[in-house]
């Protein structure tokens, strides 16, 4: 599957499919500070992504 | 997950309520959790007039947009601060969203008023960026709200934000900010009264609403405040509530229903005159506001006069 992280624009290429919780876990994103976005909806962690599909990790986090 | 009102497929889990909700429900849950928390915290009644403060993000588009929705009289205050790019980038969300809603927006230019944005000025002063530029964000919100007849400002802090806040204080055991820390700081001594209807929910979960609703909000961070502390209480804060969903609620709100009063016997009333420059609000003979500007060499009643002409615009893209 394709991830596209918003925050650098880095994309990464992830084999077979996987729930999003587990797909944040192997890139080390904790889920409280994203939300995840597939074909422009938003998805649950428990949702399942399938190797030919894109989804769209958007950080959440701002300071100052 | 099914959405726990409906049972249709769910687009967003709040895992500290044991929830999820459709998008639909979703909208309908956060909005009625800032109903409550307005009411709750007697923070303003239907019939006041509200200035909400807009940065262009999604913490104040979404707060703008859920009090419109509830009915309130709201109207948007965006302080152009003149940095780089992010700036520009940061006004055209709030300028559309306020267009695309019908409602004023007065955008208070410091480029436009006083020939120099903020970089400028706060390379003039012995403060450090953010505490400048937050400084003279207080006071132009301050002012917009008491000129234009405002019954209170209202501010996109979050549940994140008013954590971050605490976890600093408590670390530092600032006692009179532990004291002070309130989503309700009401009207004293020509301050307007400002007001947080967002501190019980996440910034998650107002990412989550604009993208629900469709507005369009500035996904970079300001460029000024990369490495700030409140990143680094956040980051250990989400954590936190990674391992024990509820954690940051319970920390602010118990603070504010069970730990607070231990503060408010060491904090002193100081009493409020008017600046001899400006007439705003100060504890001592010049507002910090005038002497920064000063030390920049602009004259502060610039702002005051230039803000006058824009209250009597009624806003939209109207740029001072």
């Amino acid at each position: 599957m394709k991830v596209i992280i918003q925050r650098d624009s880095t994309v990464k290429e992830i084999k077979g499919s996987h729930t999003v919780e587990k797909v944040l876990k192997m890139l080390n994103i904790i889920p409280e500070t994203v939300v995840v976005v597939k074909g422009g909806s938003l998805v649950t962690l428990d949702t399942k992504i399938e190797e030919d599909e894109e989804i769209e990790i958007i950080h959440v986090v701002s300071g100052g | 997950m099914r959405c726990i009102k409906c049972g249709q497929r769910a687009c967003f889990e709040i895992r500290r309520h044991r929830a999820a909700f459709c998008q639909e429900h979703l909208i309908e849950h956060l909005r009625n959790q800032v109903e409550k928390t307005i009411k709750k915290f007697k923070m303003f009644s239907p019939k006041d007039k509200i200035l909400a403060a807009v940065s262009g993000g999604k913490d104040s588009l979404a707060l703008w947009d859920i009090l419109l929705d509830l009915g309130y009289c709201t109207e948007g205050l965006y302080i152009h601060l003149g940095i780089s790019s992010y700036s520009d980038k940061s006004h055209e969300m709030a300028e559309k969203f306020a267009l695309s809603r019908g409602v004023p927006l007065y955008t208070v230019s410091l480029k436009e008023i006083f020939g120099e944005g903020m970089e400028y000025i706060a390379r003039k002063t012995s403060k450090s960026f953010c505490s400048a530029c937050g400084l003279i964000k207080r006071y132009i919100m301050n002012i917009t709200a008491k000129l234009g007849g405002f019954d209170a400002i209202a501010t996109g802090h979050n549940l994140d934000d008013e954590t971050a806040a605490l976890l600093g204080n408590v670390l530092r055991w600032q006692i009179g900010y532990l004291a002070r820390q309130s989503p309700n700081m009401p009207e004293r001594g020509g301050l307007a009264r400002k007001v947080k209807p967002l501190c019980r929910l996440t910034e998650r979960e107002m990412a989550a609403y604009c993208i629900v609703k469709g507005i369009d909000y500035i996904l970079d961070e300001c460029p000024m405040s990369r490495g700030a502390t409140s990143l680094k209480y956040k980051e250990t804060l989400n954590l936190l509530e990674s391992s024990s969903p509820g954690t940051k609620d319970q920390f602010y709100l118990s603070f504010l229903e069970r730990g607070q009063r231990y503060f408010k016997p060491v904090e002193e009333e100081v009493e409020l005159k008017d600046c001899v420059k400006c007439d705003q609000p100060t504890t001592v003979e010049m507002c910090s506001f005038c002497r920064q500007m000063e030390r920049a060499g602009f004259d502060s009643l610039a702002l005051k006069k230039s803000l006058k002409e824009l209250l009597s615009t009624k806003g939209n893209s109207f740029i001072i």
